[in-house]
């Protein structure tokens, strides 16, 4: 009976030993992007059949980003990459990015905007640049008897809607994709559309920044959110429920005109809906002089290397980083799979549709909206929002509760993290 | 015997006691000094004394309070809820009549099933029957709160009716006999003899069903995940995201945790007192 | 079905109306289950828009949900780490908890006692207490695979094992157990031989309830567990919840049919001793 344990023992001694026999380097993305997630998994596939280097992708579920790179960065095999969303995400893991100013994939950055700096130190690099604002089909526009150029701003926009509101039975289809608050969809809402008051504030105070927001164009936030939730596919009292799915589909079936997302929804929409029928419209919302707004362009996908990761992992990481933006499969899927323009040397053209909406659209003259969200205090700050628009568009709440969480909570959740 | 036992100490206990140092001991001694810490990973704490437990409680966007005073309501709700319907199908089911053990069967089985599963197959349900009247899990407060009752009612009612089941069928019939020949109507042998009598049960039961309550995690998790915005969010649940989804809360997280803890454990000896004085009557 | 015809049948007239009454109360009770079924043969985009209706030409896809979210999850890997795990883990908490138990029973010394105690406030303390630092000795000591971790869950889960062995043996007469060593029996002998046997139906119950507990943990393997190689099927459900509009919601409905399929048929099987596992479970715990 004594050697019965002891093999016991040993068996459960041998077992925990074989856990920590790797050696050779390898890479664990910790990816953000739920929509690109299964591209992702296949280029790791290619990587690892490529070069022998294992490579494993995990993709956060969206909402849990944090939470999940909170739990995965405490254990040994952590992330070797993952992502921070911009200044605010890297002050919390300042400390776990590696300094990647020597590197090979640094060299290949094309614009030095793209790199989110501490003093000399190159800790997290842009490797995309998305655009959203409101997709639109052309067709069903059409029908309903106007064309893209008669919106120009917030007012055209608004009659627009709500002619085809009054007209919906007879035209049958609505003026806007349901604005679902469910996680897969809120983002759209509390931080996309969240960008347009906060970029106009900055604009007028010429910041890139701030501890105290006013809300000097919350008024303008409520005219587009009531907008939105009042000539939608749905009731404004279920949106709570509504996800991403929800309202993507009812674009693909040709159910709503227009549809508050980005180019990173090309791939979804294009199966249904023929390039000739799409485009996307800027995201106005009433504000003087904004008949020269351009589209939402930006990024908050910053790539870091865990500085704590081991000598060989940081290794491999950097050399799958220089691949991923220098050989041809990489630079593909980015740019044909994925659908991004990233900013990097060899970077091919996108096949992405939206990408060449945005670029005619610059060339029109049009000013890029910049991506302001990412100096948003916390994702408490966007709950907080993001409940308040919920609660004001269900009945359930008032929208001075969106100001206090919008203006008070700005406050308390940069005064909390200091 | 315990002489010539003693020495054997090292393969009896000793590997239970390691398995418990590891799993037990040591993360929650542990866990009580870093909730009086400032902490991202073990290695940083910073002794911060009770600010934390001051935060947890004074801190307008903590909402400890708040869900401690809903979790407690939840849990009075479910435990008089669950008995009640437990206790009731049990009381119909012990009457014999075709099929009650088919029956049985059925009521117990959801019990079987894990807290995420449970929580999206009501999350089908429950999304479907509300948005035909134009209203979500999410609407507020309370839709989540009856739809995670109707959940654990639907889950838990099964087991404390076996249990109920045990304690009715241990009552001597000639107890039964003799209350009707003495002319009690069927109400008065239920609240005069039967209840006394499954005593025991209800106790067991009540806890079972205040503590299952209480800790509500998975059920929470996976029955309301579709929500952004924190419409219910039980103490277990919120003890997690302020831990794991709020960047300079972990402190606070874990002394909310302790707290959490303190109050099961006080739950759990009024318990050991109500049942070991039932022992001792009977 | 078959344990039917055994009910003792003191058949009171009227008895049919509440067979009837039942009847209906059953299938309301497994119609949660059934609707899952019905929808995971449904096209996705469907399931949120017209949960109750049956499928019909246009929106039955077959078992595409199926084939969809097993390649996407890898349930088989899934429903494997879950069952090394349980199995394991239980058979780790059987063996040594039943020993320790019988230990600290038997040698009363003040030692013994504190480990009692001990033992009794884990099986009260909140998994939320340890979660943080837990995950992270298990970290450290490298025990984030399906193999090692029966050892936090023997560690987590001891309390509960001890206190029921302990329970039943404080009834069981020390009087054989006290023959067999004055007959030159070693204790290692004596505890296999004689204890072990005797303590069949607790190793029966806690068998159930520790399975119960193990299988269906999500929050535990979730932190401990090497994520990027393996997943329970708690996990891996959960993980299905993605994200940007990237719900499965079929994918996720046959999931939920595949991850109760096993439960139901080892009920049906077994189904006289995981109710009176869990009772005994319940009345002593």
């Amino acid at each position: 009976m004594k050697k019965f344990t002891s093999l016991i023992l040993a068996l459960v001694l041998s077992l925990a030993s074989v856990a920590c026999a790797e050696e050779t380097g390898s890479i664990y993305y910790l990816n953000f992007k739920p929509e690109v997630a299964e591209a992702w998994e296949a280029l790791a596939a290619a990587y690892t059949a490529e070069t022998g280097v294992p490579m494993t992708v995990i993709t956060a579920a969206s909402g849990t980003y944090e939470d999940t790179l909170k739990s995965e960065i405490a254990k040994t095999e952590a992330p070797t990459l993952f992502q921070v969303n911009g200044p605010i995400g890297l002050k919390t893991w300042k400390d776990y990015c590696y300094d990647m100013s020597g590197s090979a994939f640094y060299d290949e950055l094309t614009n030095d905007a793209f790199a989110l700096k501490n003093g000399d130190a190159v800790l997290g690099i842009a490797y995309l640049t998305e655009t959203y604002g409101l997709i639109t089909n052309t067709a069903l526009l059409e029908k309903a008897g106007y064309s893209v150029a008669d919106i120009t701003n917030f007012e055209t926009l608004k009659a627009v809607a709500e002619d085809i509101t009054a007209r919906k039975d007879e035209l049958g289809f609505s003026a806007f994709t349901s604005a679902g608050m469910d996680s897969s969809s809120d983002w759209r809402f509390k931080t996309h559309l969240a960008n347009m008051p906060i970029y106009y504030e900055y604009l007028a105070d010429g910041i890139t920044s701030t501890d105290a927001i006013k809300g000097t164009y919350l008024d303008n936030y409520k005219a587009i959110w009531d907008l939105y939730i009042n000539n939608a596919t749905c009731e404004p009292t279920t949106l709570a429920a509504k996800t991403g799915s929800d309202a993507e589909a009812e674009f693909q079936l040709e159910e709503a005109v227009f549809f508050q997302n980005g180019d990173w929804e090309y791939g979804a929409i294009s199966e249904y809906i023929p390039d000739e029928n799409l485009t996307m419209l800027p995201i106005y919302i009433g504000v003087e002089g904004e008949e020269n707004q351009g589209l939402c362009t930006g990024t908050e996908n910053f790539l870091c290397v865990n500085s704590q990761a081991s000598e060989a992992d940081i290794q491999a990481t950097l050399d799958f980083l220089y691949w991923l933006v220098t050989s041809e499969t990489g630079t593909t899927t980015l740019a044909d799979t994925m659908g991004f323009d990233i900013p990097f040397k060899a970077a091919k053209e996108s096949t992405n549709y939206f990408k060449k909406v945005a670029a005619e659209s610059v060339a029109a003259g049009k000013t890029p909206v910049t991506w302001n969200f990412t100096t948003m205090p916390s994702e408490t700050w966007k709950n907080g929002v993001g409940a308040a628009l919920t609660d004001y568009a269900q009945g359930t709440g008032e929208w001075d509760a969106v100001v206090t969480a919008f203006v008070d909570g700005w406050a308390a959740e940069i005064a909390a993290a200091n | 015997m315990e002489k010539s036992m003693r020495k054997y100490w090292p393969i009896f206990v000793l590997p239970t006691m390691l398995a418990f140092l590891i799993g037990f001991l040591i993360p929650f001694i542990m866990g009580i000094y870093l909730s009086f810490c400032n902490f991202t990973t073990v290695t940083d704490a910073q002794f911060v004394g009770l600010a934390n437990y001051i935060r947890i409680f004074t801190d307008p966007s903590s909402n400890f309070l708040h869900s401690l005073w809903l979790t407690s309501l939840f849990t009075v709700v479910n435990v008089v809820l669950i008995n009640v319907f437990g206790f009731v199908l049990a009381l119909l089911l012990v009457r014999g009549f075709r099929g009650t053990n088919l029956f049985r069967t059925v009521f117990f089985m959801p019990n079987l099933i894990g807290g995420i599963v449970l929580g999206w197959i009501w999350n089908l349900l429950l999304t479907g029957i509300l948005d035909k009247f134009g209203r979500t899990l999410v609407y507020s407060e309370a839709y989540g709160f009856w739809g995670l009752t109707v959940l654990m009612l639907w889950q838990q009612a099964g087991y404390m009716m076996i249990i109920y089941i045990a304690g009715l069928q241990s009552i001597p019939d000639d107890l039964i006999e003799a209350a009707s020949i003495d002319g009690a109507t069927p109400l008065q042998t239920l609240f005069k003899i039967k209840i006394p009598m499954v005593m025991p049960s209800i106790t067991i039961c009540t806890f079972l069903t205040l503590t299952n309550s209480f800790k509500l995690f998975d059920q929470n998790l996976a029955l309301l995940s579709a929500e952004s915005s924190g419409k219910l969010k039980l103490l277990a649940l919120d003890i997690y995201e302020t831990f794991y989804g709020r960047n300079g809360w972990e402190g606070a997280g874990q002394a909310k945790a302790v707290v959490f803890t303190i109050i099961v454990a006080l739950i759990a000896m009024v318990q050991m007192r109500l049942t070991n004085r039932k022992e001792v009557q009977q | 079905m078959a344990r039917e015809k055994k009910v003792k049948v003191p058949q009171k007239k009227g008895s049919w109306i509440l067979t009837l009454i039942f009847s209906v109360i059953s299938i309301a009770y497994i119609y949660p289950l059934l609707l899952v079924l019905i929808n995971s043969f449904k096209k996705k985009a469907f399931i949120s828009r017209l949960p109750f209706a049956l499928p019909n030409a246009k929106t039955f896809v077959g078992w595409e949900n199926y084939t969809n979210g097993l390649t996407k999850i890898n349930f088989f890997d899934s429903f494997a780490n879950s069952l090394i795990i349980t199995v394991l883990s239980v058979i780790l908490i059987l063996l040594c908890t039943s020993m320790c138990a019988w230990f600290i029973c038997r040698v009363r010394t003040k030692l013994t006692r504190a480990v009692y105690y001990l033992c009794l406030f884990s099986m009260v303390v909140p998994f939320q207490m340890v979660m943080f630092t837990l995950s992270k000795t298990a970290d450290y000591l490298k025990l984030s695979t399906p193999f090692t971790i029966p050892i936090v869950y023997l560690g987590f889960g001891a309390g509960l094992a001890v206190f029921m062995f302990c329970g039943y043996m404080k009834s069981c007469p020390i009087e054989i157990e006290e023959s067999a060593m004055v007959d030159g029996c070693t204790p290692l002998r004596t505890f296999f031989s004689i204890v072990l046997p005797i303590l069949q139906p607790t190793y029966v119950t806690t068998a159930i309830l520790e399975t119960m507990w193990i299988w269906n943990d999500y929050l535990l393997p979730y932190l401990v567990l090497n994520l990027k190689k393996y997943k329970t099927i708690p996990i891996a459900i959960q993980y299905l919840k993605g994200g940007y509009g990237s719900v499965d919601m079929g994918a996720m409905m046959a999931m939920l049919v595949l991850s109760i399929l096993p439960i139901i048929f080892l009920y049906l099987f077994l189904q006289k001793y995981i109710i009176k596992g869990m009772v005994a479970g319940a009345v002593k715990g």
